[in-house]
């Protein structure tokens, strides 16, 4: 038809501005890329490298792995006797479970108390729930270890309420919370609240409550329409919520550390005690790789899927 | 430099269509689109659209949703590229121009009024992108406030405003630069019914008013109607038919085209008689024959389509006095719109056909009811036939 | 919504719920003005743990090296969080972009003792083949809380940009502003507020980080969690409630003042509107 148009310079000026935009793209994706891969992704090469390592006093306190001998051979040595630790003494095994326990419980006790308050400021007038919102959300900017310091003075043997339970006549013998598996459970529960209702509140707050009231015109009584329509919606908010606490509480060093026994090892607290008090820095080293294979990586994969399955869900919907 | 802008000359010159019923005249074409294709992965959303859009023209490029349109008029406004073919606006290839250096601008559907600019800044925002200086900004913004009526909301953000004085500032603001074209998605379909219909007057009388060329992406056929100089049928990713729309109406090109501008009662029959000046058909749907008064040079035999409006059958107690054209039925509904009222009456074969009566035109002795038997009938003149 | 105040259930849940998470600062900072140093015993009203607070060095040199950490993190996780948040959502796929993803998200999820461990070996062996970092402190600290920061600030960013209308960018762009131009002009002011809450959020997360700075810092550079920390395990003292007393009234402050200023600017804008339909 047409003869093919001489390459005008018009065309290889926009051309030239091609090629620009998009070495700006590749700037923008490669320097927080770069990042990324050195001061996150690199060191945890170099945990997995340390926990086939030796303990030795010295600086740094670990064996090299690579190490040339007298014949210039390459010698690779590696350690396993930090992971049979692991197996063999039953102090990491029950931190595991203790974490996952207390996690758990925590997590749970924060659902019963999180959602009714998040469905309260859900239903709340414009007014009210604006105030009643901020008042969930400014703990959150508050220092998080001067939160759990205040349960400090609050749970121990000589606290507040101990004080006051025992003029009161109630006990004769101060209650031992702080320093048991329960000063744990109200620090977490206290610390990641917020965290448990936000995200309830978000999905309740979208919930239409003409819902409710096709619930109610059907005969259905409100406790029933709460269990089959209400609960069944803010599945979403009850997960995200949940994992929210449950994700840190799992890891958690300082709450354990301040509102815990001696004897209430969670894994964070074991990691931490092998590298200060030990430094003993393969072991810390292992147990931060279980950690991760045992914990880090499901709660990965489980986020993944949910997220995945979001938008198709959130697609159904009109 | 030698002048790569002039257009090549051994391309043929292209005259404006006429007009019918319309005083405007047309200029050259302004855009010229050329067999573009566009695939997003394996899925064409454009599938091999050639069109000329004239100087001064207001286009209205019809379909219904997912048959392309936004992606066609994206592609006019460089935001997506054609995977195949040509796009030339004044005589330019477009290929690789990018949005902020081609001649035209865009209404978006959401308008896209940038939220943190009074709706001033945003109708200056153009004016400010090519170095106008202040005194002749500010003269062009009040020009332009002054087009829209919006003068009193100079100092408003976008979110202080109702949605049809949203959509005024959209559209002051795509003009304000005085584009070649001005490329309008949907422009009406966020108002209501009533402010629907005062606006799409408006938006004929800007059109006018400036002589700026329109291509305005519409689903609703009443709106292509009211508005258009040409409408443009899409479906699938093709054009199907442009015409004016009178035209449209009254010689669509294909069953589509006819069932999707206006209502129409459709016939399938067999082509028995195919003469210049006549056309025979013969329809199982129908008692007698469909004749038509001008040929169609079809093969005979063959399977066509005779489309009738619902206002060209008239409804009669009797029956008709002649041979073919007419068929027998029982009102089976009356719906009453105001001015007119369209009777559904179903013929023997078991066929619905509608038809409309104006209302002026029942007199008092009029007395068709549900259930009635009567006789529906048309001129010669009055089917149109498709083969396809 | 009259039946909200009726439904007895609901409003002792917010009232015992609110109690559970209020009751503990306001004690925590009724004790402050404590004149005596036991907790349990009211020894009358007293601002002395104040005082005390501003001659201690310690505790003030810890803020100082706190704060400068947090604005410096802050601003750098900003703008790296703003980068990985635009690579995410507007740069289609690309090379490594599940990697990517991964690293952008699994921040949120490591329990800080994993971080703060692989951080502190990553930055010995770096001295140990580099020669830098040297040593640990303030800017070792800073460095692994922009990395951390930065996953929190994209968490912020992609939310917002994917909400963001993308016809408004091409809107400028057909009235015939540049792409860099566009940026700078329409969408960073139109995700202002996120950037301010991403950038609220890195220092508070950077000022209140205790577990990975103990690992990452060196013996000049305790940070104020660190000193609070060490001080609290040795027991309750009446300066750390002066010292809490103060960090909580400057959030409540802070916050307040950002709510305060966004309604302001919404009454404000609305007197305009209203200033106009008037005449
Ligand atoms: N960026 C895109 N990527 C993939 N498919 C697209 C894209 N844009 C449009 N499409 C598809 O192309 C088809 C035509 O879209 P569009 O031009 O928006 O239709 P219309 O405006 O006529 O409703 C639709 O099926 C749509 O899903
Ligand atoms: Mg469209």
């Amino acid at each position: 038809m047409n003869a093919p148009a001489p390459v005008s310079l018009r065309h290889r000026v926009n051309q030239a501005r091609l090629r620009l935009q998009a070495s700006g793209q590749r700037l923008v994706i490669a320097v927080p890329f770069g990042w990324l891969l050195l001061f996150f992704l690199l060191p945890f090469a170099l945990v997995l490298k340390i926990s086939f390592a030796e303990f030795r006093i010295g600086i740094p306190p670990f064996t090299d792995l690579v190490t040339f001998t007298d014949q210039a051979y390459l010698r690779v040595t590696l350690a396993f006797s930090n992971y049979l630790r692991m197996v063999e003494d039953r102090q990491y095994l029950v931190a595991y479970l203790n974490s996952l326990r207390i996690a758990g419980g925590s997590t749970l006790i924060a659902l019963l108390i999180g959602y009714p308050m998040a469905y309260a400021i859900a239903r709340a007038p414009k007014g009210p729930r604006a105030v009643l919102l901020f008042l969930v959300v400014l703990p959150f900017w508050t220092s998080f270890l001067i939160r759990v310091y205040a349960w400090v003075g609050l749970l121990k043997g000589n606290g507040l309420i101990n004080a006051a339970l025992l003029s009161l006549g109630i006990i004769d013998q101060p209650l031992l919370i702080a320093g048991s598996d329960w000063g744990v459970h109200i620090g977490i529960v206290y610390s990641y609240l917020p965290f448990m209702i936000l995200p309830l509140y978000a999905t309740l707050e979208k919930l239409d409550p003409s819902l409710l009231e096709a619930a109610h015109d059907l005969g259905c009584r409100p406790w029933k329409a709460f269990l089959t329509v209400t609960l069944p919606l803010s599945m979403p908010g009850v997960i995200a919520g949940c994992m929210l606490v449950f994700i840190p509480a799992v890891g958690e060093f300082v709450i354990p550390e301040l509102l815990g026994g001696a004897d209430t090892f969670m894994i964070g607290r074991v990691l931490w005690n092998e590298f200060f008090l030990n430094r003993d820095w393969p072991v810390a080293s292992a147990v931060a790789v279980v950690m991760l294979v045992l914990l880090v990586a499901p709660i990965m994969l489980f986020q993944h899927l949910q997220s995945r399955e979001a938008p198709a869900k959130t697609e159904a919907r009109p | 430099m030698p002048d790569q802008t002039k257009p090549a000359t051994d391309r043929p010159v292209k005259h404006p269509p006429d007009l019918p019923g319309c005083t405007k005249k047309l200029g050259p074409p302004i855009v010229e689109i050329e067999s573009v294709v566009k695939k997003f992965g394996d899925f064409t959303a454009v599938d091999g659209v050639s069109l000329d859009i004239f100087e001064g023209e207001f286009l209205c490029l019809l379909g219904g949703s997912g048959c392309g349109k936004t992606t066609l008029l994206r592609m006019m406004a460089g935001f997506e590229q054609p995977t195949s073919g040509r796009l030339l606006i004044d005589g330019k290839d477009m290929a690789g121009v990018p949005p902020y250096e081609r001649p035209v601008n865009m209404m978006f559907q959401s308008y896209a009024l940038f939220p943190h600019m009074t709706v001033e800044q945003n109708i200056a925002f153009g004016l400010r992108q090519d170095g106008m200086p202040r005194a002749a900004r500010a003269k062009r913004v009040a020009e332009m406030l002054a087009l829209v009526e919006l003068e009193r909301f100079a100092l408003r953000k976008p979110h202080q405003l109702s949605g049809g004085q949203r959509q005024r500032v959209a559209l002051a603001r795509a003009l304000a630069k005085h584009p070649r074209v001005l490329l309008l998605d949907e422009p009406l379909s966020a108002l209501d019914k009533k402010l629907r219909e005062r606006t799409q007057l408006d938006l004929v009388n800007i059109q006018e008013r400036t002589g700026i060329t329109f291509v305005v992406v519409t689903h609703d056929q009443e709106e292509a109607m009211t508005m258009a100089d040409r409408v443009a049928i899409m479906d699938q990713g093709w054009i199907v038919q442009i015409d004016a729309p009178q035209a449209m109406y009254e010689y669509p090109n294909t069953r589509f085209v006819a069932e999707f501008f206006g209502d129409v009662n459709m016939f399938e029959g067999v082509l028995e008689e195919d003469e210049p000046d006549h056309v025979r058909i013969r329809s199982d749907e129908l008692p007698v024959p469909i004749f038509v008064g001008h040929g169609i040079s079809g093969r005979e035999g063959a399977t066509v389509w005779a489309a009738l409006r619902p206002e060209k059958l008239t409804l009669s107690s009797e029956p008709p006095n002649q041979p073919h054209n007419w068929a027998e039925g029982v009102v089976k509904d009356i719906v009453y719109l105001g001015s007119t009222s369209t009777y559904i009456v179903e013929l023997t074969s078991g066929k619905r056909v509608r038809s409309t009566i104006a209302n002026h035109a029942r007199d008092v002795e009029w007395t068709i009811t549900w259930e009635d038997r009567v006789f529906v009938s048309w001129t010669a003149r009055s089917p149109v036939v498709v083969t396809s | 919504m009259t039946s909200w105040r009726r439904n007895g259930f609901l409003i002792t849940a917010l009232g015992f719920g609110f109690a559970f998470l209020y009751v503990p600062i306001f004690l925590l900072i009724l004790y402050s003005f404590n004149g005596g140093r036991l907790v349990t015993v009211w020894a009358g009203f007293s601002t002395k743990w104040y005082g005390e607070l501003l001659h201690n060095e310690q505790l003030l040199g810890a803020a100082w090296i706190s704060l400068r950490i947090a604005v410096t993190t802050a601003s750098f996780a900003t703008v790296l969080g703003t980068m990985a948040a635009l690579a995410m959502v507007r740069f289609g796929r690309f090379g490594g972009r599940t990697l990517f993803s991964g690293m952008l998200s699994a921040p949120l999820v490591m329990p800080e003792v994993i971080t703060g461990l692989a951080s502190l070996l990553l930055f010995v062996s770096m001295e140990r083949l580099l020669g830098w970092p040297e040593g640990r402190g303030v800017t070792t600290i800073t460095i692994a809380h922009i990395t951390f920061c930065t996953a929190y600030v994209a968490v912020v960013m992609q939310a917002r940009l994917q909400d963001m209308d993308r016809s408004i960018e091409e809107a400028a762009m057909d009235l015939g502003a540049r792409p860099l131009k566009v940026f700078f002009v329409i969408t960073i002011p139109v995700i202002a507020p996120a950037l301010v809450a991403g950038w609220l959020l890195s220092f508070t997360l950077s000022l209140d980080d205790l577990v990975i700075a103990s690992f990452v810092s060196g013996p000049a550079s305790s940070t104020l969690p660190m000193v609070v920390f060490s001080s609290i395990r040795l027991g309750v003292s009446p300066e750390i409630n002066a010292l809490a007393t103060l960090l909580v009234v400057l959030a409540t402050v802070a916050i307040a003042a950002v709510g305060w200023l966004q309604v302001r600017q919404e009454r404000l804008s609305t007197r305009l509107a209203q200033g106009a339909d008037a005449d």
